[in-house]
């Protein structure tokens, strides 16, 4: 064969490749999406285990933990253990403190971001753009170099050991991010209904309460959903401020039940699953929020 | 155009300068919340932490200056050096995996496959779970004895490794329970898909372009934006990391897992030293701000932002 037949050959071997690829393309392209849909359930499905693993093992004898195979099933599901887990450490107390501070902080987030995006949204004053950008500044800024100096601040406040360091701040508009969401929404509605309101002799105020904060739903469900998770999972500053076993928060009990009772790994486990379960109803009825926050975030941020 | 006239109706009914000052007060009022908080919250405890940088301090005697000797002291600390070694480690490799795992997955998630919003509540799912709880379950994930990740490498024939008692295996494991966490990332992602015109494709369809093509030449370059972002967040988070460190390893072993963060909460709240602490937040502070500002820089020369 010389190389010219060689190379007509190859040339024809694909075009023919290619013809058939393009008689057989939706045939090909079902078989493709019925193999990625496998895959994705395998991988799905290995994304779920340890959570699984943590929900079935709060369940299981500690004979079932410590055994070789691993038992995935317990043969009789020891629902004592979540008892055993309030009864060591005082979980409904801690449950408690993070009620207490996720609703201080929260509604303060809620109202602080609200009133400051409306007067960075629909507001002219000077100096105004200015601060803007340090709020988007501050999205971009490493919290950690607040935190010794910010210990030191709430302790000559004698604020240590009480909620108010996990609250306070956010009714300050400690939270930049949503104070910027706020704002983005508030700029998004027409502004035509403020103007008309002025006319009408209405005062800023009365404009903000009565025409923007209505419209603001989705916003603020969208604010209130991220800022609970936020606060439910914080976990660094709880752990500076409140030293009293009393005053823990759910993530710092569930740290000192891990640290006491390391051992037994199905107490940590409840304890983490009871933890768990608010979050997993909000997600199942607030799910499109997480969603549209998050993806308002990324395409404006 | 309606509030121009609404403007003009409100010049002649009442004094022009009046409003004006009027709708500066408000302006104030509103954002004070937000001005208070940045004075008493932000800015202060940053300049005191610059003051404090500069000062021994255990927290009960009275603070004395220093001068340079906390930033001399930090450069020449191997645990701090240390520190930063893993959180640069962690960062570097966590960081593009991450990208990679969500990216592909939102791209997955696009296609025509059936049951599309359960994958993605699916993937979402470690989100929900608290990070404490997250901490604890992938410290036994990981237990070389009755872990279920030796467990699960055993079915396919590797060896069971030590995990997080191994100096050269933790933080691997780390990085590895970071790809778990990667849903905001991943929605952020399927919802830039969504945006990118079908009719881009379709052009570049006809214009015989097949998958690969597409991707590589119409799909990246509309999404470097949010890979940008993406990337910019997931960077700054990445170098602060500190729960799992505390709860899964307490820095071990042999501090392999010590990263900046837990360097710095252990000078200032286990030995008290809090102006060495906050001259180690700082110069976190200056890299991870380095960071940040030579991405933006450099995000000119592959950031597509459109028109």
């Amino acid at each position: 064969m010389t190389t010219k037949e060689r190379e007509s050959n190859f040339l024809s071997g694909t075009s023919k490749f290619r013809l058939w690829m393009y008689q057989h393309s939706k045939t090909l392209r079902q078989i493709g999406l019925v193999v990625l849909q496998i895959a994705l359930t395998v991988f799905m499905f290995t994304f779920l285990i340890p959570t699984l693993w943590m929900v079935v093992s709060s369940l299981k004898a500690s004979t079932e933990i410590f055994s070789h195979p691993i038992v995935w099933i317990p043969k009789d599901p020891q629902w004592r253990n979540y008892v055993r887990a309030f009864q060591e450490l005082p979980l409904e107390r801690f449950a408690w403190n993070s009620f207490v501070v996720v609703v201080g902080a929260v509604v303060g987030t809620v109202i602080s971001s609200a009133l400051v995006g409306f007067s960075f949204a629909r507001l002219r004053w000077p100096g105004r753009d200015f601060l803007f950008s340090l709020v988007v500044a501050t999205l971009l800024l490493p919290g950690v170099v607040l935190l010794i100096p910010r210990f030191v601040i709430f302790r000559n406040l004698d604020w240590i050991n009480t909620y108010l360091p996990l609250i306070v701040p956010f009714w300050l508009g400690g939270s930049p991010f949503y104070i910027f969401l706020m704002r983005q929404f508030i700029r998004g509605l027409p502004k035509e209904l403020d103007d008309a309101a002025l006319i009408d002799g209405a005062n800023r105020f009365q404009i903000f309460a009565r025409i923007i904060l209505p419209l603001c739903k989705p916003v603020i469900a969208t604010v209130t959903v991220f800022s609970l998770l936020e606060h439910y999972n914080a976990f660094l500053e709880p752990l500076i401020y409140l030293n009293s076993m009393d005053m823990w928060t759910l993530p710092i009990g569930i740290r000192g039940l891990n640290d006491a009772y390391a051992a037994n790994w199905e107490l940590v486990f409840a304890a983490s699953t009871v933890m768990m379960i608010p979050m997993v109803l909000l997600f199942i009825f607030a799910q499109r929020y997480f969603v549209r926050g998050i993806a308002t975030t990324g395409l404006k941020g | 155009m309606a509030s121009d006239v609404g403007k003009k109706i409100a010049k002649f009914s009442r004094p022009a300068g009046s409003l004006k000052y009027q709708e500066w007060i408000a302006g104030y009022l509103f954002a004070a919340p937000f001005i208070i908080g940045f004075i008493a919250f932000l800015a202060y405890p940053m300049l005191y932490s610059i003051w404090l940088s500069f000062h021994r301090w255990d927290l009960l005697s009275k603070p004395v200056f220093i001068g340079f000797q906390n930033f001399v002291k930090l450069l020449q600390d191997p645990r701090a050096n240390l520190a930063l070694y893993n959180s640069l480690f962690y960062t570097v490799f966590a960081v593009p995996l991450q990208l990679m795992l969500s990216f592909t997955l939102a791209m997955a998630l696009r296609t025509r496959i059936k049951f599309r919003d359960l994958y993605r509540a699916g993937f979402y799912m470690p989100i929900i779970v608290p990070l404490v709880a997250s901490a604890v379950v992938w410290q036994r994930v990981f237990h070389p004895e009755f872990g279920i990740m030796n467990e699960a490498l055993g079915w396919i024939g590797i060896p069971a490794q030590k995990w997080l008692f191994d100096p050269a295996l933790a933080k691997p494991a780390f990085i590895f329970m970071s790809l778990w966490m990667i849903g905001r990332q991943m929605v952020i992602f399927i919802a830039g898909l969504g945006n990118i015109p079908p009719s881009l494709l379709e052009a570049a369809s006809i214009d015989g372009a097949g998958p690969l093509q597409q991707l590589r030449h119409v799909v990246i370059p509309l999404m470097t934006p949010l890979i940008f972002y993406n990337m910019v967040m997931a960077i700054i988070n990445s170098f602060q990391t500190f729960v799992p460190s505390l709860i899964m390893t307490q820095g071990g072993p042999e501090n392999a897992t010590l990263f900046v963060v837990l360097n710095i909460y252990r000078q200032g709240f286990d030995y008290f030293n809090m102006g060495y602490a906050s001259a180690l937040a700082w110069e976190l502070f200056i890299i991870i701000v380095g960071f940040t500002v030579a991405q933006f820089y450099i995000s000119n020369r592959w950031v597509y932002y459109g028109d």
